[in-house]
């Protein structure tokens, strides 16, 4: 049922002052098997505050939403809410439907809305009683119309969300919760999907919905959100709350240390001359519907990292299917190393030396059911270390697979345990292993962080590094700018399938990134064209 | 309340024991329905149990019976690996047979000798195209492979009829709608003197180890995995999808031919209409129960057949229809896939809130 009331507003310029408690969370402990993923979590948000909930993947950040949420059930402790006068009473654990009556409401990474509605009808859907053969209009539209205007949430509600882009579709999820009249928001990492101009608008939103008495909890790994939009920050590792504390006098350092358990060396891009061009597109169109790009002119050089930008969905995709020989060109030349048609299969550019880390391992890199051994194999199953006489070496394949592990630090039982089992920053070793081994020229890295947590992540930075050192070209397509910043020698944008650029990165900064994804060509920096 | 939560890896002896519960389950709820007709259970199931492997007789009976579940089963089991989900096995074991009439009841003038390894060819060729085309429908047009394998059955069955009527007719049959008998030269050798057993078992026995390695060992047959359990990622590692979806395809297909032929060969000597007990769609439960590995239906199969073979003999003794045994195999379909889920999810027993 939904009231036509509106949450009454706190108190939000009692800054510093004792807040009245909306949400608290006793003792969360939650176990599955051998693995204890939340251990006696208390966690309190007061009325009209944001609490950044930082942690590593697997550090327990998913499952104490998921316990807040009821989609699992703690195996000890409670959670409290408080209700419209402010009593804090139990939670009945494991109803998502009682917590979404509370008023809790999350924003999930992975959008929940049907494609095929508008943005109004999916805010209503699910709030109307069944028999009702259309929803009640005009009040509905009323109140969703002036929380889009109080919260800064302006978007098409009549629209079919499929045709919206993702900063609006993450817009109608918020705006979702708030027609629930949800007092906690749970946002699951939220800025993922969102170009820099777009997550300033969240976070506009976010302290709107503070100002207007509403808790806000901030799922997030990145220390910049957290600086950006928290009053207080909760730092979880392996389970464990190991900091809560307000945000003010904490560095970004310090976070970074409490979030990984020690000090994390970022490696560093040395400056160094560039040779010769080994891969050349000129006038390359490819792809079809939203993922096409047209008229792409781009050199890579050995040596270098060359790295494209752009809002996902701008062509990024189809450049990254054409180099790794899944999508051939309907115009335009690709030129590697001279010859033309070395990209014309994935098999070609394996052979043709293209070492390729695809966009999403789970679903392009490996196969979860094989083992780690099969999934180091897989593009060169017919190589002499690999097969004789079409029967495989499963010796020398594990005996491999041994040395990978040992090699890439790969935390794995053994080379026969199935790639499924392990966690992403794993996996994405595995991916990295099969990809750089064989010491290729060109090297395809598409989103190759997107997930990783900070250990992680510096670790594939510094071997994308060594690949450099070699001398090996690399283009380097990431939603994170400084990634981008941090490794790339030159950096291109791409939007609506053109390429602006590649500048030099020295000449770039975050802002003049956000404008040439937006499609301000205006913004080009004219010092940093480069050779 | 009840709830599923993720399991990391089933152990060893919940794979085993999966398979043997579904089967056991299957049948104690299908022995409630003869204590529902007021039959005593334990002396009924006693009779299953003498009647499947009792005797001798009873214990060739069985082998018998277990030698085309073998082949389907094996067709099911390589063509499911790959996640194609041929339920056609029936259709094309009936295509086989068809083809080893054609060949071996004379009108093809061949040595002696040759005879019987062209009959077995021809059957899995049959087999083998009776797949291949729903195998194209899905590479080329997407057409789901379910669907246009279980409806191809119901055609190849009407087809099978028409040739009976027609042009494969036995002129000397008295009217009745069967084919010309298999020349001498063209059956497979029984395998013991006054049973039905027939060189059949060898050859599925023989496919089962074969595919075992091919699976297991070889190049081809991690790529049919990998394609399988990701059909993207093996695409993006450079297998051919498509081609190996087909090869899976004409495989399974030829299997289940091979299935038909011998039963034409081993077992009749000719083609009927009725010649499959439905073989074809139990071959899926045999490769369900395996678990998908082609030594495990080995067992499958044999339990499969015991359970046919015996629920015959109980029916007869006790007057129950036949169809008891379609009820144990179905049954122990929906526990077996029941049983899948146990592997991959652990069952927790919560509270519910008041």
């Amino acid at each position: 049922m939904v009231a036509e009331a509106e949450p009454p507003a706190a108190d939000a310029g009692a800054a510093g002052a004792a807040r009245p408690p909306l949400l608290r969370l006793e003792g969360i402990t939650k176990r599955f098997g051998e693995l204890l993923a939340n251990e006696a979590i208390d966690l309190e948000l007061g009325a009209g505050e944001i609490l950044a909930l930082l942690g590593e993947n697997g550090a327990g950040k998913t499952t104490l939403t998921n316990i807040l949420f009821g989609h699992y059930e703690a195996d000890a402790g409670r959670v409290l809410v408080a209700d419209r006068s402010g009593r804090l009473s139990p939670l009945p654990a494991g109803r998502p439907e009682a917590a979404l009556a509370a008023g809790i409401g999350m924003v999930h990474q992975h959008f929940a809305l049907a494609h095929n509605l508008t943005g109004f009808e999916n805010i209503v859907l699910g709030t109307e009683p069944w028999w009702r053969p259309r929803p009640a209009r005009p009040g509905a539209r009323r109140r969703i119309e002036a929380l889009a205007r109080r919260m800064g949430l302006e978007v098409e509600l009549d629209r079919p969300v499929g045709r919206l882009g993702v900063g609006a579709r993450q817009r109608i999820e918020i705006l979702k919760t708030l027609y629930r009249e949800a007092r906690v928001l749970v946002l699951d990492e939220p800025t993922a999907v969102l170009t820099p101009q777009e997550a300033e608008g969240l976070f506009a939103t976010v302290r709107a919905l503070a100002a207007d008495g509403r808790g806000v909890i901030f799922i997030t790994h990145k220390l910049a959100e957290v600086e950006a939009v928290a009053e207080r920050v909760v730092v979880l590792r392996q389970g464990r709350k190991v900091a809560d504390r307000p945000l003010a006098g904490t560095g970004r350092t310090e976070l970074a240390r409490l979030m990984v358990g020690r000090e994390v060396r970022e490696p560093v891009r040395r400056p160094h001359p560039p040779g010769r061009p080994v891969l050349e597109l000129e006038g390359v169109a490819a792809g079809s519907g939203r993922d096409r790009i047209e008229g792409l002119d781009l050199v890579l050089r050995a040596g270098e990292i060359v790295g494209i930008a752009g809002v996902s969905g701008n062509g990024q995709a189809a450049l990254a299917a054409l180099l790794a020989g899944l999508l051939r060109p309907e115009r335009g030349r690709v030129h590697l190393d001279g010859s033309q048609t070395a990209l014309s299969s994935p098999r070609a550019a394996v052979r043709a030396g293209v070492g390729r880390i695809p966009e999403d391992r789970e679903r392009d890199g490996v196969v979860g059911e094989l083992d780690l051994a099969s999934n180091l194999a897989l593009e060169r199953l017919a190589a002499p270390e690999t097969s004789r006489l079409g029967l495989l070496r499963r010796r020398a394949m594990r005996e491999r697979a041994r040395r990978a592990i040992e090699a890439w630090g790969i935390r794995a039982p053994g080379p026969d345990v199935p790639a499924r089992l392990l966690s992403g920053g794993n996996m994405q070793k595995i991916v990295l292993a099969r990809a750089l081994e064989a010491g290729p020229r060109l090297v395809l890295a598409d989103q190759p962080t997107r997930g990783l947590d900070v250990a992680a992540t510096a670790f594939v930075h510094e071997r994308l590094l060594e690949a450099r050192e070699r001398g090996a070209a690399i283009l380097l397509i990431s939603e994170d700018l400084d990634e981008l910043l941090s490794l790339a020698d030159r950096i291109g944008v791409l939007h609506r399938g053109r390429l602006a650029g590649p500048f030099a990165s020295s000449a770039l900064d975050v802002p003049t990134l956000g404008l040439l994804m937006a499609g301000h060509e205006a913004a080009v920096p004219t010092a940093g064209v480069a050779a | 309340m009840i709830r599923l939560e993720p399991r990391a890896a089933a152990p060893a002896w919940l794979a085993l024991a999966a398979p043997l519960g579904a089967l056991s389950a299957a049948l104690a709820v299908a022995t409630m329905l003869l204590v529902a007709i007021g039959i005593a259970p334990f002396p009924a199931l006693w009779l299953m149990v003498e009647g499947a492997v009792g005797s001798p007789f009873a214990l060739a009976e069985t082998a018998t019976r277990a030698t085309p579940l073998l082949l389907t089963g094996l067709a099911a089991a390589i063509a499911f690996r790959a996640r194609f989900w041929n339920i056609g096995g029936e259709g094309q074991l009936y295509l086989g047979a068809m083809a080893a009439v054609a060949i071996g009841s004379g009108a093809v003038e061949a040595p002696p000798i040759l005879l019987l390894p062209l009959v077995l060819v021809a059957a899995a060729l049959a087999g083998a195209i009776g797949a291949l085309l729903p195998a194209l429908g899905k590479v080329e047009a997407g057409a789901d492979e379910v669907v246009t394998t279980l409806l191809l059955n119901f055609v190849i069955a009407l087809l099978v009829q028409m040739m009976l009527e027609g042009p494969m007719k036995d002129p000397m049959g008295l009217g009745w709608p069967q084919s010309p008998p298999l020349l001498d030269e063209a059956m497979l050798p029984r395998l013991v003197d006054r049973q039905r057993l027939h060189a059949g078992l060898l050859l599925g026995l023989g496919l089962a180890l074969v595919l075992q390695i091919v699976v297991a060992r070889t190049v081809w047959g991690l790529g049919v995995r990998a394609v399988g359990h990701n059909p993207r990622a093996s695409a993006y590692a450079g297998l051919p999808v498509a081609r190996t979806t087909l090869a899976v395809a004409m495989l399974s297909g030829a299997l289940a031919g091979l299935a038909g032929a011998g039963e034409v060969a081993g077992l009749k000597g000719y083609l009927t209409a009725d010649l499959s007990p439905g073989y074809g769609y139990a071959g899926i439960v045999v490769a369900m129960l395996a678990g998908l590995s082609p030594m495990g239906v080995i067992p499958a199969a044999l339990l499969i057949a015991a359970v046919f073979v015996g629920a015959d003999t109980m029916g007869r003794t006790l007057g129950i229809s036949s169809y008891f045994a379609d009820l144990v195999v179905a049954l122990a379909l929906l526990f077996v896939l029941a049983g899948g889920l146990l592997l991959r999810y652990r069952i927790r027993l919560a509270r519910a809130m008041p």
